[in-house]
């Protein structure tokens, strides 16, 4: 009983333990945003080697970002051109 | 294309054309950003056009510090912040929900529903309008905070750290705001385009 408890106490201080999916998919943004540590960093890489479906699941956190990315704000309607314009004869005026 | 520089020395220089310029450039992404505080496209236009006039005044305090569109941003941000109510609504990280819904994972924390294909889907099959409106329907769903975030970050292409000058929050803070709006962005992604190929 007690060796047991000791040897799972040395388990768990010795080497990182293994991610599993669904800590893995909480920490993709920090891995992404370069924020998780040497360590935690090469946890999520080793998880990913061996999972196929965290893989896929970064990929789709990446182009969800690339299709993101890919979005335009609206072109200015005339009316927002011409009370801008306003504005700008209103502020040179105000000097 | 011009440099805000340029432009600015030329609006400094009153001329009313480097202003329309400026306002082509960025209106748009500004009033798409003023969107996510205040409830009304009116009330929207209004604050952009605040920012613009305080941008005016502010001009000559400009140093050039930050980029003039992180400058543009932050104005707005305190702008539609006294204006806005629709924030004020959401509570800040009041939304902790899980990435992934876990009921997709197994006792063990493995995949038990793992992701869906889509990218091939997204890529080569569906039209890149309908992606885009798919898109903006996702975004509009998403909690005011974490809507602003991913929309600086992932549409306007700031950095973290401008992000958190913009919205005056912390870098962790503005971590798990991106990492829930972006997460829930992919799933509404996998929801409407995944397993299509079967």
């Amino acid at each position: 009983m007690r060796i047991s408890f000791l040897s799972w106490r040395w388990r768990f201080r010795s080497g990182p333990r293994e991610l599993v999916c669904q800590e893995v998919v909480e920490l993709v943004t920090d891995y992404l945003e370069g924020a998780l540590t040497t360590v935690d960093s090469q946890r999520f890489e080793a998880h990913l080697t061996g999972c196929p479906n965290c893989t896929e699941y970064l990929a789709q956190i990446r182009e969800t970002i690339r299709l993101a990315g890919r979005l335009t704000p609206e072109d200015l309607t005339p009316n927002m051109r011409s009370d801008l314009t306003d504005l700008y004869r209103r502020w040179r005026d105000e000097g | 294309m011009e440099l805000d520089g340029e432009l600015l020395r030329r609006l400094r220089a009153g001329d009313e054309r480097a202003f329309v310029t400026l306002v082509e450039r960025y209106n748009g992404a500004m009033l798409r950003l003023a969107l996510s505080f205040v409830d009304s496209r009116a009330v929207a236009e209004e604050v952009v056009q605040d920012t613009w006039l305080a941008a005016l005044r502010g001009l000559v305090r400009f140093e050039g510090r930050s980029s003039l569109k992180t400058w543009l941003f932050s104005i707005l941000v305190n702008r539609a912040r006294t204006t806005g109510v629709r924030e004020s609504r959401s509570v800040p990280l009041a939304d902790a929900g899980p990435a992934v819904d876990a009921s997709r994972f197994g006792p063990s924390g493995d995949w038990a529903a793992p992701p869906e294909q889509w990218i091939e889907e997204a890529e080569n099959r569906i039209d890149a309008s309908k992606i885009k409106e798919l898109l903006l329907g996702s975004f509009d769903a998403l909690p005011a905070r974490q809507r602003e975030v991913v929309l600086l970050r992932d549409v306007e292409g700031l950095s973290s750290t401008e992000v958190c000058a913009v919205l005056a929050i912390s870098e962790a803070n503005q971590r798990v705001l991106l990492h829930r709006g972006r997460s829930k962005l992919r799933q509404s992604l996998e929801s409407e385009l995944g397993g299509a190929a079967r």
